[in-house]
């Protein structure tokens, strides 16, 4: 199985580390993280607001059929050019609360770079509840898929 | 009231965390369990019970003495558990690959 990106989240702790290994040059993958144009598309989220710079800030929202259906938000707290994003992230209205996060970017080679993102979570909980979101989605997205077949067998 | 255990509750406790680690080495008795921790017997039968509730440990009678046993496929439960995440990260990261890979033969 592919696993080019791998996650770490040791029992006990109130920590996750997400690493993945781009086949981008460093400064294409940094860009897909500091760019209002490229976050929208990879993201799927509309970009109301994204600062830059050391004590910048941002916003994200999505919008379906008219309603704001996702709205995220956080402080850029130190942004290093091709190197660092250091910041929280925050879902609203999500019980994981607000998250703090170390990006570490990394050239490989000319056309391959890696990223490091380490979230830590106020408690254990917490990042338990960050984990349980896509298990939850996964299980009502299979239970949606079974009833649509059994609605066609009727 | 029953409360329905999730294993995620189960191992968010250091103690419960300790009796695990020590059951993946060989089966023990509640007592042999208890003598390794400063704990009081009955809070060591306490969380016995939380675990064994959620399937983490397996009880098995042998004689007069019941034997605990570590379940791994309960472990293997918690790792299915993370893959959903990590998948999610990986389709995104797929998709950022292709669209900085588009941008960049423009």
């Amino acid at each position: 199985m592919d696993m080019k990106t791998q996650i770490q989240a040791e029992e006990g702790k109130q920590e996750l580390f997400i690493t993945r290994e781009f086949d981008l040059p460093l400064d294409l993958l940094f860009k897909a993280y500091s760019e209002p144009e490229f976050i929208e598309q990879w993201m799927g989220t509309k970009v109301i607001k994204h600062e830059n710079k050391n004590h910048g800030s941002f916003q994200f929202e999505t919008s379906h059929n008219g309603h704001v259906v996702f709205k995220a938000n956080g402080t850029i707290h130190q942004f290093e050019l091709n190197e660092r994003i250091i910041r929280t992230f925050e879902m609203e209205n999500m019980p994981m609360g607000v998250q703090l996060e170390f990006l570490e970017f990394e050239k490989l080679s000319d056309d391959s770079s890696k990223l490091t993102i380490q979230i830590i979570y106020r408690s254990e909980k917490h990042r338990a509840e960050q984990l349980k979101l896509p298990f939850a989605f996964g299980i009502s997205k299979a239970h949606d898929r079974l009833q649509e077949i059994t609605n066609n067998l009727k | 009231m029953n409360l329905r255990r999730d294993v995620f509750q189960a191992i968010s406790d250091p103690t419960r965390r300790a009796i695990l680690l020590l059951l993946t080495a060989q089966s023990m008795t509640a007592g042999a369990i208890a003598s390794n921790f400063d704990t009081a017997r009955p809070t060591v039968s306490k969380h016995l019970q939380i675990l064994t509730e959620c399937e983490l440990l397996k009880q098995e009678q042998q004689g007069r003495e019941i034997y605990y046993h570590f379940n791994p496929l309960k472990m293997k439960e918690i790792a299915d558990f993370i893959e959903p995440f990590r998948k999610m990260w990986d389709d995104k990261f797929n998709k950022l690959e292709t669209v900085m890979r588009k941008y960049k033969n423009k």
